[in-house]
């Protein structure tokens, strides 16, 4: 039996050791450390697929206030050791402009660190994923934005890099602020801060709504900013465009997920049946769902840099996860709230990441990142304008790929529950993105320049290409695949409530 | 796996392995041909009474499944899409990849919605037959430039609006039927539920007026109808030839399979008639004499497929056993006669460059495959006797006008009345057509020569089946079986 927090800690334990490795070992190959780093995630991800299931579902006593190993936990952790591994990828991939714009001129630094923290921040996501208090919440999740705050700033002789690091910085540090703050009012009215005890105090009749209200909406907020949602958002887009593109896509993806199983956990408790405060925060939840899809839809129409467009893209998906949330189970449908936030980031992560992946392979042979750059791609290398295509149809919600069948079981759930007005917002949040996805792609497939030179599609870009393309095709069309997963979740969520 | 199953999957994967490198024309017409082969042993099979119903579950509660099964109505439109496919991509001359790719990949779409038993299908291959076209038109359409993105614009955000008013509308009906089990999308338990306990009378009138709308704007019912025209100018030759022919059938086939028979009251419902009325005249009359302004070939032609689509919307408005067969018919007449003239088109544009009317004449001289040919396409498209539309067109005109006639003239009558005249509007217009391009003095500077050898062969099979089903329209008529009620 392995310790239950062991590939948390061994992760923790591997990053450190490379940055060591890599400060110190001066006449290292460059390439030993991401090599080491990617070999580390997959180790992990192996055994927390084999070993780990059924061996050390048992936590000890004396953690099993503060740390689950429920399927929900078993879920995020492997989503969080994916899309770790995916990003590593995409680094290695984009390691030229990295170095690039991190030298200074005629000297070729070592950029080892890079590989180094996400695997920190893995370990941080996974011990966020089974964190059942608002303590064992916070710490991991300062480890996370922390280093987020070195990888988003990391191409130093970048102005974008420096000036998106500087908003990151200030907005995540002020958002902890608020969370923290939040997190006190919840400790001071309930006395608990784990879960469970503050769904048992929320229960009480004569329990005061106001301070708990209050309290709840500062956490809410704090975790708003992390997941993206508005109105706080306003980050996104400046620090998405500025931050090394493997580190967009890690913050869009990773760091989004770990921000909903965090918000899926306080949602739960705060609308435990017969909770005093269930109804205001669902209310909320839904505005801010509804305000979420219009203020990441609607610029995203007049964006053209793909980065951007992205960034809104990620701003609009938070929203339909948000409405997701806010929706509760149905006897209906065979997914609960959980679930579908769950089943929606299963599709978000392999459609998200093939895009920064595509942009990625782009910008190491130096093509830009606006949308111009993006004409005729289809002429000067077929197989990545399909993959983009593929990644942009899947985010647009097109049928019989990934994306349409997680907007689907959110409408589903949306409609099942009521909620018809923001239903019709989301209607139009999805039809705005028909428009603005499918711009690159008619970008793609316009005829560019008739000289432009071919493009190369490496190998490694192009096998995680096919990989993550096969992963949107299968949850398209044959998502019971992932649904049989996740029944557990909504059922383990269910038995804790 | 089920021969249907087999149908829809052989042009998809045809369409991926010419993207993996393999020679494109080789293995599209040869997936074209298989198919036509297969369909017709589905055919035969059909025609003996096996079931060939098949379901895979994909997702349970809501229940989705990808779910094939045949009835008359998706066999005569698979059979459709099958010789309008092989016909699209056997006249691609000269031309890149792509162009046998999108072909195959609206066919695949197509033959998926309309063989599918599962709205979620249904609507799914739908939608993934749009792509392509929409891609085709804006990349490779004819035209400048940027006129041809503002079309493949405007036929975006058409027929994405209409999806997305059809989608709420499937959604609708997937939460009224379901019943109590939990959600499904099964087509065949939504009409037991339907059956068992159907909605009130005014719910299904507004749910039937969703989804006319919803497929309408597909099938370019008038007054959403201004993308068609102008995007099948513009459209690739087998884009224009499979959307016009075949694709466009989709949203008249969703409101003959998914529609009538779970909202039988909404299409009876008194105000739901007046408006289809209204709109299919529109139709009719309204589209029949903008097409008699047309100066143009390829424009003429895009107006007439819309002006047609009247018709067949008056036999479902009416209803009735003889005029659903005849829209049937019509559908599968339209899309063949349609499909030849959009061919003859793509091959006069290649040799003069021009499709103007004032510009061009006497080409009959040089030409007098063509002339046949073209003469079959016109004399079709209007109606005459022995030739497939006909024999759709009287059903359609009897099954509404003998509609409770006991009763006096009812608005179905008017109508009826009114689209008889759009026969003469098309009658002017086509002939024409017909007398400027090919008759008459031969313009300076436009010469045109017959295709020879094997490229006359899609235009032959096109006009043969016109032939074939002109003089026995029960080989198709004999597949349906709406009953009387």
């Amino acid at each position: 039996m392995i310790c239950p927090f062991a590939i948390e800690i061994c992760l923790a334990v591997a990053g450190v050791v490379l940055l060591a490795l890599d400060a110190f070992a001066d006449k290292l190959n460059r390439m030993v450390v991401p090599v080491l780093a990617i070999a580390a995630t997959t180790v992990a991800l192996v055994t927390l697929l084999t070993a780990c299931c059924g061996a050390c579902a048992e936590v000890p006593v004396w953690l099993a206030p503060h740390f689950t190993l429920d399927s929900l936990a078993m879920f995020y952790k492997t989503f969080a050791l994916v899309t770790t591994l995916v990003v590593l990828i995409l680094a290695v991939i984009s390691d030229k402009v990295l170095a690039h714009f991190t030298s200074s001129e005629g000297v070729k630094t070592r950029i080892g660190e890079f590989y180094a923290l996400p695997l920190i921040i893995c370990a941080g996501m996974m011990w966020m994923a089974s964190a059942k208090d608002l303590l064992t919440v916070f710490v991991p999740l300062e480890l996370v934005t922390v280093s987020f705050y070195v990888l988003v700033a990391y191409t130093r002789r970048s102005a974008l890099s420096l000036e998106a690091g500087v908003k990151y910085l200030i907005l995540g540090a002020l958002s902890t602020g608020i969370l923290v703050y939040g997190i006190a009012w919840i400790y001071g009215v309930t006395g608990s801060l784990s879960f469970e005890g503050i769904a048992i105090a929320l229960k009480q009749p004569d329990a005061n709504a106001a301070p708990l209200l209050f309290g709840a909406a500062l956490l809410l907020a704090g975790l708003g900013f992390k997941v993206a949602a508005a109105p706080f958002q306003i980050w996104v887009p400046d620090v998405y465009q500025g931050a090394p593109t493997p580190v967009a896509a890690y913050l869009s993806v990773g760091s989004k997920a770990a921000g909903f199983v965090v918000l899926t956990r306080v949602v739960q408790a705060f609308t435990v049946e017969g909770s005093i405060i269930a109804e205001p925060v669902l209310h909320a939840l839904l505005v801010a769902a509804a305000l979420t899809i219009v203020l990441g839809s609607l610029p995203a129409i007049f964006q053209t840099n793909v980065k951007r467009l992205f960034a809104y893209s990620s701003i609009s998906h938070a929203g339909f996860l948000l409405l997701a949330l806010a929706c509760g189970s149905s006897a209906r449908f065979g997914l609960d709230a959980a679930g579908v936030v769950a089943f929606y980031l299963a599709t978000y992560l392999p459609m998200t990441l093939l895009g920064f992946l595509i942009l990625c392979t782009l910008r190491a042979q130096g093509v830009g990142e606006d949308l111009k750059s993006l004409t005729g791609l289809a002429r000067r290398n077929p197989g990545m304008a399909f993959a983009l295509t593929v990644a942009l149809a899947s985010m647009a919600g097109l049928p019989l790929t990934a994306g349409f069948m997680g907007k689907l079981l959110v409408f589903v759930a949306a409609v099942d529950g009521g909620h018809y007005g923001v239903v019709a917002v989301a209607i139009v949040g999805a039809a705005a993105g028909f428009y603005y996805y499918f711009k690159p792609i008619l970008a793609v497939y316009s005829a560019g320049e008739p000289d432009a030179a071919k493009l190369t599609w490496p190998l490694l870009s192009r096998v995680t290409a096919i990989v993550l393309m096969l992963g949107i095709l299968v949850l398209g069309v044959y998502p019971r695949a992932l649904q049989k997963v996740l029944e557990p979740v909504a059922a383990a969520v269910v038995q804790s409530k | 796996m089920s021969l249907l199953e087999i149908i829809i999957l052989i042009p998809l994967l045809a369409a991926a392995l010419i993207g993996a490198g393999l020679p494109a024309k080789l293995i599209s017409r040869g997936a074209a041909l298989l198919n036509l082969v297969v369909l017709l042993v589905v055919l035969s099979q059909h025609a003996a009474g096996v079931n060939l119903a098949h379901s895979v579950r994909i997702l349970d509660n809501p229940s989705i499944s990808f779910a094939v099964g045949a009835d008359g109505l998706s066999l005569t439109l698979a059979l459709l899409t099958c010789l309008v496919l092989l016909a699209a991509v056997w006249q691609i001359i000269d031309k890149p990849a792509i162009y046998h790719v999108a072909s195959l990949l609206i066919a695949g779409g197509a033959l998926g919605a309309f063989l599918s038993t599962d709205l979620f299908f249904i609507y799914g291959f739908h939608e993934l037959a749009l792509i392509p076209t929409l891609l085709m038109i804006a990349v490779h359409g004819h035209g400048d430039a940027t006129n041809r993105r503002a079309i493949a614009w405007k036929i975006t955000v058409y027929l994405g609006a209409g999806s997305l008013v059809l989608l709420a509308g499937l959604a609708a009906l997937v939460l009224n039927f379901s019943g109590s089990n939990g959600l499904t999308f099964d087509l065949n338990a939504l009409m037991e539920t339907a059956k068992t306990a159907p909605l009130a009378a005014d719910t299904q009138a507004w749910l039937f007026f969703v989804l006319l709308v919803g497929f309408g704007t597909l099938v370019s019912l008038f007054p959403f109808h201004s993308w068609a025209a102008p995007a099948y100018a513009a459209a690739p030759t087998p884009v224009a030839m499979l959307h016009s022919g075949v694709l466009k059938k989709f949203g008249l086939y969703g409101l003959i399979k998914i529609a009538l028979p779970l909202l039988p009251l909404g299409a009876k419902a008194e105000w739901v008639q007046q408006a289809l009325l209204i709109m299919l005249v529109g139709n009719i009359i309204v589209i029949g004499l903008v097409t008699i302004h047309q100066n143009r070939l390829d424009t003429m032609l895009g107006n007439s497929s819309v002006m047609h689509m009247g018709y067949i919307f008056l036999g479902i408005a009416a209803g009735s056993p003889v005029a659903l067969n005849g829209a049937v018919l019509l559908m599968f007449a339209h899309g063949i006669s349609i499909a030849l003239a959009f061919a003859l088109c793509g091959k006069m544009r290649n040799q003069l460059g021009t499709l103007e009317f004032s510009k061009l004449g006497g080409l009959a001289a040089n030409a007098p495959f063509l002339t046949v040919m073209f003469a079959f396409a016109t004399f079709s498209s209007i109606g005459l006797p022995g030739l497939a539309n006909f024999a759709g067109e009287v059903m359609v005109f009897v099954g509404a006008f003998n509609l409770n006639l006991n009763a006096g003239l009812k608005p179905i009558h008017w109508a009826t009345i009114l689209a008889l005249w759009g026969v003469v509007i098309s009658a002017v217009y086509m002939l024409r057509a017909y007398r400027s391009l090919f008759f008459g003095k031969a313009a300076e500077g436009h010469f045109i020569s017959d295709p020879v050898g094997s490229q006359r062969l899609p235009l032959l099979l096109l006009t043969a089946v016109l032939l074939v089903v002109g003089c026995r329209p029960t080989l198709i008529t004999d597949l349906l079986t709406f009953a009387a009620k």
